[in-house]
Parts: C-alpha cells; sequence; structure tokens
C-alpha cells in the first residue's frame, strides 16, 4: 500500500514537473512585452500597493495611474492585466493543490471541468486507481505537505526576481485605477496569499490585439491581519455605552427602584389564552418558527415557552409543540420538562409534547395546519423566526376559530401576522416578553436601558436630520459609519 | 453544574463572537468559521434526535390507534421508502454515480413527489394573501381606513392599469409616482424604526444571555 501511494505521489510530481515546464514557457512569453505589428501602448504608472486595512490579512490594494493610452493618446487601451510574482515554492504548492483537487473530484464521483488529454485528465487516471481509503490518505498526506511548504513561502519569497514566475491573478477594464488582491486566508486554497512574505506586482495595459506594455514592478510589500477594526469603532463606542446604562439600571433595580415598563398586550393575554384552552378543553399550539437554537428570536421564544409551560401545567391543559429543528426540539423538550417541574406537575409532562416534524420549510407548514385543523386547538401562539409560512399559518389558525398571538422580529411577516392573528409581538417586543414575563427587576432593568437607548437614538435623528442642513453635516454623519 | 457549565460555554462563546467582531486578526477572525463548522456538526447528529423522534411518535399513534393514526402511517412508510430508494440508488448505480443524480429514482421523488407537493403548499400562499388582504382593507377604524388608503395608491401604482386610466388627461404617472413615494418615505421611515428597535432588542437579549441574567433558554427561570 505504502508502495503503491508513493507511486503515486512520484507519478504526480512527474506529470506536475512536465506540466509546470509547458506553464512557465507560456508565462515567459507573457512576461515578455509581445511584440505587435501595431503600436505598444504606453505603460500605466506609478504603480503602488499597500496592506488593506482592518482585514484578517491576505490582502493588498494597488493603485495606479492610467496609461496615457487609456481614454486619451491612441486611445487604444483595452484593459489591465495584473501578476503577482511568485516563487517556484507556491507554483509546486499549486500542482499539489491540483492533484488534490482531482482526487477530491474521484471521491465525489463527479469529473466536471476536466478536458480528456489535459493535464488534470492524466492526475485522473492516476489516481482512478486507488481506492476510496488509499485516496483519503493520499488527500491527507498531500494537505500536510501543502501545510509544512507554506511555512517556507516568507523564506522562499526573498529569492525576487530568481525561482520564480509571473502569475496571471486579474484583470480589469480600461479606466480603473485601482485593484483589491483579495487572497484566500486558506492554506488549502489555490488563491492562498502568504501573510509576512514579500509580495511583487505588475500592472500590464492590453490593447485589442493583445499588445502589452509593462508596468514598473512594484514590491516588495507584505500583507497582514489588524488587531482592531478601526472602521467599526462608532459600534465599539455604542456597545460600550449601552453596556454601562443596562449594568446602571440593572443595578438600580437591584436597589429596589419603582421601574415602570409598559404593558405588552400579546404578552398580558396569554395568561387569558391558557385559561380559554382549560375551558374549551383544547390545546395549545405553540410554533417556535424556521429559525435555529442560535436565533435570538428562537432564545426568546424559548423563554415565552416556558411561561405558557407552566401556566399549561397549573391549568392541565393539553400543549402542543411541533417543532422544525432538532436542536430546537432538544432544547424546548428541556424547557417544557423544567417548567412542569417549577409547577410541580413532572408527572404531567409527556414525551410528545414537544416533537420533530421535519426540517422542510412547506412540509412543516402542511403538518402544523394539520394539526390545528385535526386537534382545533384553542390558542396558537406563534413566536420566533417566521418566513413565507407565516400566513399560511396564521390564515388556517384563523380559520380554524384559535385565538392568535404571534411575535416575530422579521420585518416583512410582521404585517401578515398583525392581519391575521388577534396579538402581535413586534419586533423588540419578542425580546422585551422574556423580561416581562419573568418580573425580574434585574431584567427589567435591561429593558429600562433599552428604552433610554431608543430615546438616545430619536435624538441624534433629530439632531442629525437638523445639521444635515448645513455644509458641515456630513462631519456628524461621519461619526456614525460603519463600513462591513 | 447542569445549569453552571451550560452557562460557562453561552458566556464564553458569547464573549469570542463579541470580540471577534472587532478583531479580524486569526484566530478571531476565524471563530465564525470554526464555530460554523462545531454547529454543522452538532446539527447532523442532532437530525438523527429529530428522526427518531418523529418514528417514536408516530409509532405510538399507530399502537394508541389515535385519529390521525392513519397519517403516522403515511409518514412511517414515505420515510422507509425513501430512504430504501436511496440505499438502493447507491448501492446500484456504479461508482461514478451517487443516489441524487439526475435520472435516478431518489432524484424522480425528489422532482415528482417533493417539488410539486412543496410547490403546492407555497402557491396556497395567493388564495391566503387574498383573506388577509380582505380583513385587513376593511375599513374598521382610522389606522384601518389610512391602510386600505395606502394600498390602493401603492396597488394602483404597481400596476399599468391606473396609468392607462390617466393617459387621456396627462402622460404624468401620477400614481407611480405617489407609490414610489410611500414606499421610499413613509414605509422606509417605519420600518427604519422597528429595525432599530430589533438591533437594541438584540443587544439587550445578548448581554442578558452572555452575562448570565437570563437563563430561562437553558431550562430554568430567569
Amino acid at each position: 500500500m505504502k508502495v503503491k501511494m508513493l507511486l503515486a505521489v512520484f507519478l504526480l510530481l512527474a506529470i506536475c514537473s512536465n506540466s509546470y515546464a509547458q506553464d512557465t514557457t507560456a508565462e515567459g512569453d507573457t512576461t515578455a512585452i509581445s511584440v505587435d505589428s501595431l503600436r505598444l501602448p504606453a505603460p500605466p504608472g506609478n504603480l503602488s500597493g499597500r496592506d488593506k486595512p482592518n482585514d484578517h490579512g491576505h490582502a493588498i490594494i494597488l493603485d495606479w495611474e492610467l496609461s496615457p493610452d487609456d481614454g486619451g493618446g491612441s486611445n487604444s487601451v483595452l484593459r489591465y492585466d495584473i501578476y503577482k510574482w511568485v516563487p517556484q515554492l507556491m507554483l509546486d504548492i499549486n500542482l499539489v493543490r491540483d492533484s488534490i483537487i482531482i482526487i477530491q473530484k474521484i471521491i465525489r464521483k463527479t469529473t466536471d471541468g476536466i478536458e480528456e488529454g489535459s493535464q488534470a485528465d492524466s492526475m485522473l487516471k492516476v489516481f482512478s486507481k486507488f481506492s476510496k481509503d488509499e485516496l483519503f490518505d493520499i488527500r491527507n498526506r498531500l494537505t500536510d505537505h501543502i501545510k509544512a511548504e507554506n511555512e517556507g513561502l516568507a523564506e522562499a519569497s526573498k529569492s525576487y526576481p530568481e525561482n520564480g514566475a509571473w502569475l496571471f491573478i486579474d484583470k480589469k477594464p480600461s479606466g480603473t485605477k485601482t485593484f483589491d488582491h483579495i487572497g484566500s486566508k486558506e492554506f488549502k486554497s489555490k488563491g492562498f496569499v502568504p501573510d509576512y512574505a514579500d509580495l511583487y506586482y505588475r500592472v500590464d495595459a492590453v490593447t485589442i490585439t493583445g499588445a502589452k506594455a509593462s508596468s514598473e514592478i512594484f514590491g516588495p510589500i507584505q500583507s497582514s491581519g489588524q488587531w482592531y477594526n478601526t472602521y467599526r469603532t462608532p459600534v465599539v463606542f455604542s456597545v460600550f455605552l449601552f453596556t454601562i446604562l443596562t449594568v446602571f439600571y440593572v443595578m438600580r433595580a437591584k436597589q429596589g427602584a419603582d421601574l415602570y415598563v409598559r404593558p405588552l398586550g400579546g404578552i398580558e393575554a396569554v395568561d387569558d389564552a391558557i385559561g380559554r384552552a382549560t375551558e374549551m378543553g383544547r390545546p395549545i399550539l405553540y410554533v417556535l418558527g424556521l429559525g435555529s437554537a442560535a436565533d435570538i428570536a428562537t432564545i426568546a421564544s424559548f423563554t415565552i415557552l416556558g411561561r405558557v409551560a407552566k401556566k399549561v401545567a397549573e391549568y392541565q391543559t393539553e400543549l402542543l409543540v411541533p417543532t422544525y429543528d432538532p436542536i430546537v426540539m432538544t432544547v424546548a423538550q428541556e424547557v417544557v420538562k423544567s417548567a412542569y417541574l417549577d409547577a410541580g406537575r413532572p408527572d404531567a409532562y409527556k414525551e410528545d409534547t414537544v416533537h420533530f416534524v421535519t426540517q422542510s420549510q412547506f412540509a412543516y407548514v402542511a403538518a402544523v395546519n394539520g394539526i390545528m385543523l385535526r386537534e382545533l386547538p384553542a390558542t396558537n401562539v406563534y413566536m420566533g423566526k417566521f418566513f413565507a409560512e407565516s400566513l399560511i399559518l396564521a390564515e388556517t389558525g384563523a380559520l380554524a376559530g384559535s385565538i392568535q398571538i404571534s411575535g416575530t422580529d422579521e420585518i416583512a411577516q410582521i404585517p401578515f401576522f398583525i392581519v391575521a392573528c388577534d396579538y402581535t409581538l413586534i419586533g423588540e417586543e419578542l425580546y422585551a416578553a422574556s423580561a416581562y414575563l419573568g418580573k425580574d427587576p434585574v431584567l427589567l432593568g435591561s429593558l429600562k436601558a433599552q428604552d433610554y437607548a431608543k430615546a438616545a437614538i430619536i435624538i441624534l435623528a433629530v439632531i442629525g436630520v437638523i445639521v444635515a442642513q448645513f455644509d458641515f453635516g456630513h462631519y456628524y454623519v461621519d461619526l456614525f459609519e460603519v463600513v462591513n | 453544574m447542569r445549569r453552571e457549565i451550560p452557562l460557562i460555554i453561552t458566556t464564553v462563546a458569547g464573549l469570542v463572537f463579541a470580540v471577534s467582531y472587532f478583531i479580524p486578526h486569526w484566530p478571531f477572525g476565524e471563530a465564525e468559521s470554526i464555530f460554523g463548522d462545531w454547529v454543522a456538526i452538532i446539527q447532523a447528529f442532532a437530525i438523527w434526535l429529530g428522526a427518531l423522534n418523529l418514528v417514536k411518535v408516530s409509532l405510538e399513534k399507530i399502537y394508541r390507534k389515535k385519529e390521525d393514526a392513519l397519517y403516522a402511517g403515511i409518514i412511517i412508510v414515505c420515510l422507509l421508502l425513501t430512504i430504501a430508494v436511496g440505499f438502493y440508488d447507491g448501492f446500484t448505480g456504479g461508482p461514478q454515480s451517487s443516489f441524487r443524480d439526475t435520472g435516478t429514482s431518489f432524484d424522480w421523488i425528489y422532482r415528482f413527489v417533493y417539488t410539486p407537493l412543496t410547490s403546492t403548499m407555497f402557491a396556497m400562499l395567493a388564495f391566503f394573501v387574498a383573506s388577509a388582504s380582505y380583513r385587513a382593507f376593511r375599513a374598521r377604524n382610522f389606522e384601518a381606513t389610512l391602510l386600505l388608503i395606502a394600498g390602493f395608491f401603492v396597488m394602483g401604482g404597481r400596476v399599468p392599469l391606473f396609468h392607462l386610466l390617466l393617459k387621456p388627461f396627462t402622460d404624468v404617472p401620477y400614481f407611480s409616482e405617489f407609490a414610489g413615494w410611500i414606499m421610499a418615505y413613509p414605509l422606509t421611515a417605519g420600518m427604519t424604526a422597528i429595525m432599530i428597535g430589533i438591533a437594541l432588542g438584540i443587544m439587550s437579549s445578548s448581554l442578558r444571555i452572555i452575562l448570565g441574567i437570563e437563563r430561562s433558554h437553558i431550562g430554568g427561570g430567569a
């Protein structure tokens, strides 16, 4: 087995060496300015570059002056070709990367994009002789090989201009004066740009006939990642101020301050709705939506579910919770079980109260609609993330004659719920519900902070409207600008 | 410890995510993809939990001869049949094919059973929109009347019929312009206000969860 694998690697390297020899010849042709019967364009000038700021690294921004023949002179420049000098080691690594791609294709049983007779086809024929397990082994060894070789890229790049070649990166239309070379941070990727390695660039002006004129070579330059994204400073300040505000009101609440929170109709109606279901002897249907357990809306919904389940346990009513996501199901089961325990009725908890349906959106809707029409629940509660299914669910619930309470942070779905449900928690009210339900002063303190933050935003917006009328208005706007 | 360990994990994961938003440098910049991989792995295992739960609940319904036992039976049959067809295609298709390839029986189920059923459910939305619109546009109070008027102008501006009716009098697409104004200003203003509220709500909830103030999601009171 080992001999076979060594043979494979040997064959691979043999193929790679041959193909590389062809590649470098081709590159050599492009490096030299082609002799064209027509006049060569003037080259782009003053090529410069800088590390892309506020990023994770692996990226360089290039700037140049337009060729005099771009938009002027003979006006013959069609595009700019951008080249990067790479050491021989990088070229070798790229070929190993190609072979890994071929192995992946064989493992996935696909030959898409491989032309007959090509270098990739030769590799395909070599690797097709191996079993799947052997291919996995070869792939892992080659990946380790790339990882180890990448360590030497910074050193290898110091050999410029020896032992390397110019690689074409991208092309830009005439009139372009800048290019962001965003390399991949993934060492297994062919577009990988190593940080802290010397990089050299060149930009060629190209005419419609293919005549090229190269700029002066720019380099060395190194890319690196930053430890702080200055573009996001306004967010840092906002989060900092909001945290201080929250801690302040939480502490005030702990000291016994009486904090008023406006009533939420939808939440106040929950108790009445559960009472109604008890009187009618019908179940309560609780829908957590299509969100995952990582969505804040779903987490808020868990809190409300806990409250509903506790009341249901006290009133001895039936609760139905069909779920879309298996992780949400597991968490919801735990929440409901704890609520029954808190209510002193652990014996009343049934394992199938919270059950999984499907992870297909409309199949889930069909199942929930079926439950609504068969079980005729007295109350339907929709809390969490909802998408196109919101109206189908809510309208079916309305047809079934159920009292409906909904809440979502999906703006596009809020109108549908408002139309079809009796009570709707709009956006932030869904998050406030958990604090409101608990009546815990500490949680109410955080709600108070939220209210004051909203007041601050309104004041800042009004100031913005006034300031925008003056020339210096953009300074104010710039204070809040966040670049992602 | 049953509550403390999840709380510690939540706090650490929450803080790492919050910090990684401001630090692009490795390893913080990779936090999302690293955690994303973990979630994908957990999700892959969790689907088994879901499937087993579905089978258990359905079998119980059949065993207890509940009213909807027939549907539970259909679920079990469809589930097993789809799995069997997938395995059959996987084993008989040869080394260069997958059970999901075009032309396989599994693909047939997907294209001619699953897709039409899904499309049918989605198409029902059109009828529900009509009934919901009727309910929404009944001018019962001031807000509903305002909605009716706004809806009239927006719909009028989005269909060529209204423009055609005005054609003998003017070439200016007044309806279209007014609909555009409603969408660009009052609607955007309202939506932005809700979005700001949602953003603050998310921030406040996240803080409560990270600080361990709110813990109801791990099965306990706040």
